[in-house]
């Protein structure tokens, strides 16, 4: 990965990767590279995670939402609307088709999305923190 | 049965298992542990991997029998084990990869540094690991029973036998190549009977799975009874029958209702209603369970570990989404035609045989019948197989590492035996109950103890070590007391026996509420390197 990225700006990136590695091994954080304020990267760096963590949630909790309603609606709309369950396709009930063949499809489809904006996300993350400094 | 093929298939099936792992052990000493360090297994192979340690006797076998059984309601569980993948995806498979956590007492010991939280979570997940591995060797009690005659407690004991003796000596340990190859066993297993189970209803020209006058005998047919139950014969007397008694039936009567299952036709092939208020939350409890409750499960959790990175981790997840949900997509149809071809289950009590019974009782003793019948029975041993062994490696792991002390070799044969017997042992004792039913316990359990902890712990930055333990023996102690009563305390009805049976929809919540409290209590408890953890668990891997 890193090799592939040799055009970027490798000050910036260098520095945060020392930051998690610093951090993780609990070590005080030193002054390496005379031009940049490490400090004042992590606290920007800092902002920068929280911004990711709270888009990557959101996304995790929408989609959950549609699987809540899309599939969680279910049960209930079975108990309040017995005449749904009768209703046959190719002389399938309703219910057998949405909860033995269906659901299975929607979940990876809703899988798939996910993985899809979730990695853009990461991607629009990349691309800010490794974006040459003015 | 006196079906030749399928004593040779499960030895084969056995051998293969444990030859493939001595022989891959000595090739990962070599090659293949680096290779999974490395980038070399592809996120295809691990999740066939994945899929074929999480695919259970009680996928295999539990969930056709519970369809056939209680009919609609119960294709929850299913699109819950499915479901469950799905959450595993959006909260927590990159994130807890990036982490670097091998199993779940790492991670709580890695995110909150606590040694006490560790041990509290390797308690956690041994139990849940035991109340795994009983329905695992329940299976094995019931399969070799049905195909061969043999005494239930002798196939339990023989298969923890097997599996423990393989684990301690070393095979099928992380193995990605077995696990894979059991995986398409299973779906071979069960695909290649379901097409011809359908050909041949296709051919006894259709017959309807719900008659309106209920299901009827095909051919006549002996019922030796394994469990008592009170039965409504059709001229609506009751009676009782005891282990034991035999009851024959002529071709075309009607099957005698059993209670406590869906043998009115509408029970069976619809939903309940709204006024039937347990009904509809046992199945939200159980929906919630299931989704959540995979994340937990200790099994599951250290396969991760072999994903090069968090974006393969994502990756891989959503093709274990998809192998696991094409898999699922078969009991139903067993369930479904056992209603016609082997109703006399439903008296018995066995139901969880459907699977094994079905290709013999619907295509006949031909050599075709035989040959279906013994593939079925390998991919059940091959189910309860792959499935017990990562279950014992991991509980083995935890014993041996956090409760023992030692990693050495020794020690952690010395866990395998004793992770082994404790299972073996409450098997015995549990004959009565469903297989699918035991499992959905193990998710509520996970469900109300590890979810919790991994999300919060994974999205929230104020949460402390004192909130993850209490939410943990609040939730999941919770959960776990209505698991024992469950299962060894006296018999309930009503609300009690919903909100205890399946008692996840009121543990998560609880579980949650609690951690977030507590946390908020013990705010001054914040781990200093809260930042730098999230950075480490968030932050793509371009960037390291």
């Amino acid at each position: 990965m890193v090799a592939a990225d040799d055009r970027v700006s490798a000050r910036t990136r260098i520095v945060l990767a020392d930051v998690v590695r610093r951090e993780s091994r609990g070590e005080q954080l030193r002054t390496e590279h005379p031009h940049t304020e490490l400090t004042e990267q992590t606290r920007v760096g800092e902002a920068l995670v929280r911004g990711l963590v709270r888009a990557q949630l959101s996304l995790a909790l929408r989609l959950w939402l549609v699987v809540a309603v899309g599939l969680g609606g279910l049960p209930w709309l079975f108990a309040i609307a017995p005449s749904v369950s009768r209703v046959t396709v190719l002389g399938v009930h309703l219910p057998w088709v949405l909860l033995g063949g269906l659901s299975f499809p929607f979940l990876v489809l809703v899988g798939w999305a996910y993985v899809r904006l979730a990695e853009r996300n990461e991607q629009d993350f990349t691309d800010l923190i490794q974006r040459p400094e003015r | 049965m006196g079906n030749g093929y399928v004593v040779p298939a499960l030895v084969a099936v056995t051998l293969i298992t444990v030859g493939i792992g001595f022989y891959g052990l000595r090739l990962a000493r070599t090659t293949s542990d680096f290779l999974v360090a490395s980038r070399a297994v592809s996120p295809t192979w691990n999740a066939a991997a994945i899929g074929g340690e999480y695919l259970s006797a009680a996928s295999f076998l539990g969930v056709a029998g519970l369809i056939l059984k209680h009919g609609v309601d119960v294709l929850w569980y299913p699109v819950g084990f499915a479901a469950g993948y799905l959450a595993l995806l959006l909260f927590v498979a990159a994130p807890l990869r990036r982490s670097g956590a091998f199993t779940l007492p790492d991670f709580c010991e890695l995110r909150l540094g606590s040694r006490r939280l560790r041990t509290l979570a390797t308690t956690f997940v041994i139990f849940i690991g035991w109340l795994y591995l009983v329905p695992q060797l329940q299976g094995a009690g019931l399969t070799m029973a049905t195909l061969t005659g043999s005494p239930y407690p002798l196939g339990a004991l023989l298969v923890a036998a097997v599996v423990t003796a393989n684990v301690a000596l070393g095979g099928m340990r992380a193995i990605t190549f077995v696990q894979a190859f059991q995986y398409w066993l299973k779906l071979t297993a069960l695909a290649v009977p379901a097409i011809f189970l359908v050909l041949q209803w296709q051919a006894d020209s259709r017959p309807a799975v719900t008659p309106p006058e209920g299901p009827t005998f095909r051919t006549a047919t002996t019922v030796v009874v394994e469990h008592p139950a009170t039965l409504t014969l059709p001229d609506g007397q009751q009676q009782q029958i005891r282990p034991g008694d035999e009851l024959t039936f002529a071709a075309g009567q009607p099957v005698p209702q059993v209670a406590g299952t869906a043998t009115d036709p509408a029970d069976w092939l619809l939903p309940s209603t709204g006024a039937d208020e347990q009904g509809l939350f046992t199945t939200y409890s159980l929906i919630l369970a299931t989704f959540l409750g995979t994340m937990g499960l200790p099994h599951v959790l250290a396969r991760f570990y072999t994903n090069p990175d968090g974006a393969a981790a994502r990756h891989t997840t959503l093709v274990v989404l998809a192998l696991v949900g094409a898999f699922y997509l078969l009991p139903t149809v067993y369930g479904a035609l056992g209603r016609i071809y082997t109703p006399h289950l439903l008296l018995t009590g066995e139901t969880d045989a459907v699977v094994l019974l079905l290709p013999g009782a619907a295509l006949g003793t031909g050599t075709t019948g035989r040959l279906l019948a013994a593939l079925v029975a390998a991919g059940a041993f091959a189910a309860f197989l792959s499935t017990s062994s990562g279950l014992l490696t991991s509980v083995a792991g935890v014993i041996s590492t956090d409760l023992l002390g030692r990693g050495s070799v020794r020690g952690f044969r010395l866990a395998t035996v004793l992770a082994g017997s404790v299972p073996m042992v409450l098997a015995l004792n549990v004959s009565g109950l469903e297989v699918s039913q035991v499992v959905g316990l193990a998710f509520a359990v996970a469900a109300s103890s590890f979810c919790p902890l991994l999300v919060l712990g994974i999205w929230w930055r104020g949460l402390t070590a004192r909130g993850a333990a209490v939410g943990v023996l609040v939730g999941g102690g919770a959960a776990a007391g209505a698991v024992l009563v469950t299962v060894l305390g006296p018999p309930l009805t009503g609300w009690p026996a919903a909100l205890l049976a399946q008692p996840a929809a009121w543990t998560v919540p609880l579980a949650f509420t609690v951690m977030v409290a507590v946390s908020g209590a013990t705010r001054r408890h914040v781990p200093t390197d809260v930042g730098a953890t999230m950075l480490r668990l968030h932050a793509p891997e371009a960037l390291r």
